[in-house]
């Protein structure tokens, strides 16, 4: 005769009560995800369903087949060759480039100026953070859409003819017809000067990894920055003199009632970009002052009692330490930058939203296709960020115990 | 032996103490150490002040001194040198608040506004007890009773068709739905991104990095043009609901990821604890984390509330009139076109918004310093 182990007996009961009922949770997590997979295949179905019957009845085409057809409207800035002969495919194009143009000069622009403004903030100097104080918590606190059109309609708007212009150093003049400046152009032989900056950046390579070893083996520095940036201006500028001065700069004139020559910034880049540089430089600022406090004294104090000099620390403790708070929000301000760029629908710039979710949109009416390939550029820009920023964040996460 | 007599002399009493050289106190020392403590900040200095003395003197002069403050058309705006017009802020107010909203019936919206304000300040003062059943209020009873009292069509009162609605009354509608519908959205996907069952992670998390990752005027665009053909033929709902189905979807995502912050803030040990205690899920959720979660992120929901509040007036492009909406379709009205208009009614625009945002970013601010005296060390 076998006596049943107690413990056993127990385990046998408690597991064959978990495994019938409802009270299982694996059965009843089991349930829910059907439940809701179950409740979502309806939902779409149902969707579906009254998309294919609401584009019956109203007649709407669908589908891609628009791509290439012939666009015939005139988009007033475009970065590739386009005409009113070009196809759809052609403007979503032209949109997207004039999307990105404003993206990278923006951003570069407003962490320039966020930047500044952040040290501003934490600047010794009551004014100077005073100043940067005010303009911060003003803008921050404005929608930007508003900040756009009073830049294009209160400011540029009211701007005098190209007759009545203000003149502004080096021929550049502004005008309600936006920022005249001298265009330069470039001859053959140029690319001599484009080849001699690439020979400039190897050089420069070569020599940092030449005075890092070397400093690793003897201790003994060298000045890279200084001798890097000596080679940067030389090499290029030499062999620009050397081919020529391949450059001739086409400056604007005034004939008749507008400019001819030179580049013209639009009214409408011009509103976009100063609305977008400075409320997302505000941003900037918070998150570079922020990051730059999260640093903890003690190591500013720490390398002071090794020796370093304040220029140093700041260089080579402070900074790398506040970088790593620093980029990550940074990125989503960038991204934030990019999709806020889509308000130049309101200001009239060309940029994707505008012409492909605007003019396309209405010229074809293919509501669906449009504002989903629209979506999806942006998810993707988004989606790319984040791969960058999780990459990033591996590399330079603190490895603690 | 040398003692105290045989010295020629000894001092005994205390001599009196030398006031501080003139440059170390009072203004002189502060403005040496604050303002002209370094070459660089001297010259940064002077360059502040020739910046301040450029901008904010034609600043004040065009917003006040020869601003225009009373005047019946753009006659009285538009003589040479005038500033602001500010007269037509004035004879344009009823229209910027509450847009074509019937006159007679404008004291509903004044009451809404009432109802609450009346829910809001004892929700904003920490004191205040009843915190649970203000909550209440505020997401539930207030938002019926402004549908009722907006809308009209109950109760004897007559139907105002949200194509009258405009000005700031659009503005504080889509803001406030958006916070309202946001919030358990929010909390609800935080928690699914959470989850232990793979498919609601997944599904949450799709849901989540979607809108995050569009632009708010593509959505605007989605709920104006496709949303009416995924809805049953016949089904065809007003432009200012469409705006708002956008822009709560839009809202709730940023909202989940600002509870989520929070959720991972709670530390590992109060799960445990709460299983421990055999509280299912939702009581756990509810009674244990949710409550300590919330309060963390608080100046987090604020913040995220300030976008939305700011955000609000892309539903221009749609063709609402918000606050922004409402002023910018006066600019064509001909008897107030002057050179000073736009930039009179951008600023009064501007004020407003900065005044609601400026606010709340104070309140998150004072919260922030309030909440973290637990966890300072």
């Amino acid at each position: 005769m076998t006596v049943s182990d107690p413990v056993t007996t127990v385990r046998e009961h408690v597991s064959r009560r978990r495994s019938i009922g409802i009270y299982d949770p694996k059965l009843r997590g089991f349930a829910y995800q059907a439940l809701t997979l179950l409740a979502l295949a309806g939902f779409v179905l149902w969707i579906v369903d009254n998309t294919i019957r609401n584009l019956r009845r109203s007649n709407i085409q669908s589908g891609f087949d628009f791509w290439d057809e012939r666009a015939g409207f005139d988009i007033s800035q475009t970065l590739i060759p386009y005409s009113t002969e070009s196809t759809y495919a052609d403007a979503f194009l032209v949109g997207l480039l004039n999307t990105l143009l404003v993206a990278v000069i923006g951003i570069v622009l407003a962490s320039l100026l966020g930047f500044l403004v952040g040290i501003a903030r934490l600047s010794g100097n009551w004014l100077v953070a005073k100043m940067a104080t005010v303009y911060v918590e003003t803008l921050r606190n404005i929608p930007l859409l508003l900040q756009l059109l009073f830049w294009y309609k209160a400011v540029l708007g009211i701007l005098p003819g190209p007759r009545q212009s203000f003149q502004l150093p080096f021929s550049t003049s502004l005008s309600n017809r936006g920022l005249m400046v001298p265009k330069p152009i470039f001859e053959a032989g140029f690319q001599a000067t484009l080849i001699a900056v690439l020979v400039a950046l190897a050089a420069i390579v070569v020599l940092s990894t030449w005075a890092k070893r070397r400093r690793e083996n003897t201790g003994q520095r060298f000045p890279v920055f200084l001798t890097a940036l000596a080679l940067l201006v030389a090499i290029p500028t030499l062999t620009f003199i050397a081919s020529g001065a391949p450059i001739t700069l086409s400056y604007p004139e005034l004939k008749g009632f507008n400019f001819v020559g030179g580049l013209d910034v639009k009214p409408e880049l011009l509103a976009l970009l100063l609305g977008l540089v400075l409320y997302t430089a505000t941003y900037i600022g918070e998150i570079v002052r922020a990051g730059i406090l999260a640093v903890a004294h003690g190591q500013t104090e720490a390398s002071y009692a090794l020796g370093l000099r304040p220029g140093t620390t700041t260089r080579l403790v402070v900074i790398p330490q506040a970088m790593r708070v620093i980029i990550p929000p940074l990125t989503s301000q960038y991204l934030n930058l990019t999709k806020n760029s889509s308000l130049a629908v309101a200001v009239g710039y060309p940029d994707l939203v505008s012409i492909f979710s605007g003019t396309v949109l209405n010229q074809t009416g293919r509501a669906i296709e449009i504002v989903s390939t629209t979506m999806l550029v942006y998810l993707t820009f988004s989606l790319a960020t984040s791969t960058f920023m999780n990459w990033f964040n591996r590399r330079v996460a603190l490895l603690e115990r | 032996m040398t003692t105290a007599h045989d010295l020629a002399y000894v001092r005994k009493e205390e001599e009196p103490i030398l006031a501080p050289p003139r440059h170390e106190v009072g203004a002189i020392k502060w403005m040496r150490t604050n303002l002209f403590s370094s070459a660089t900040n001297t010259a940064l200095t002077i360059f502040g002040i020739l910046f301040l003395l450029w901008t904010v003197p034609p600043l004040i002069n065009w917003a006040f001194i020869s601003a225009v403050w009373t005047g019946d058309s753009r006659e009285d705006c538009i003589v040479p040198g005038a500033g602001a017009c500010w007269a037509f802020v004035k004879a344009k107010f009823g229209q910027f608040m509450y847009g074509r909203y019937t006159l007679s019936e404008r004291w509903r919206v004044d009451l809404t506004g009432i109802l609450l304000i009346a829910g809001l300040i004892p929700m904003a003062i920490p004191r205040v007890p009843w915190k649970r059943q203000n909550a209440l209020y505020l997401l539930v009873v207030f938002p019926i009773l402004a549908v009722i009292l907006l809308l009209g069509g109950y109760f004897g009162l007559p139907y105002v068709e949200t194509a009258l609605w405009g000005g700031l009354l659009v503005t504080l509608v889509v803001a406030i739905t958006g916070m309202v519908i946001s919030m358990p959205l929010g909390i609800l996907l935080a928690l699914g991104r959470r989850s232990n069952l793979p498919v609601i992670r997944f599904l949450s998390v799709v849901f989540i990095e979607f809108w995050r990752g569009v632009p708010l005027i593509t959505v605007l665009f989605m709920a104006s043009v496709m949303l009416p053909i995924f809805l049953p033929p016949g089904v065809n709902f007003d432009k200012l609901l469409r705006a708002l189905i956008g822009v709560a979807l839009f809202s709730s995502a940023y909202m989940a990821e600002v509870v989520r912050g929070g959720l991972q803030a709670i530390a590992r040990g109060q799960y445990e604890a709460a299983q421990a205690l055999g509280l299912s899920y939702w009581r756990m959720m509810r009674l244990i984390i949710l409550p300590q979660a919330l309060k963390v992120v608080i100046p987090g929901i604020v913040n995220s509330f300030i976008s939305l509040f700011k955000d609000t007036s892309l539903v221009l492009i749609v063709g609402l009139f918000d606050l922004l909406g409402i002023i910018q379709l006066n600019f064509s009205d001909t008897t107030w076109t002057s050179p000073n208009t736009p930039a009179t009614g951008y600023a009064f625009a501007a004020f407003v918004f900065w005044l609601f945002c400026f606010l709340m970013s104070r309140y998150s601010i004072y919260t922030e310093r309030r909440l973290n005296t637990g966890y300072r060390r």
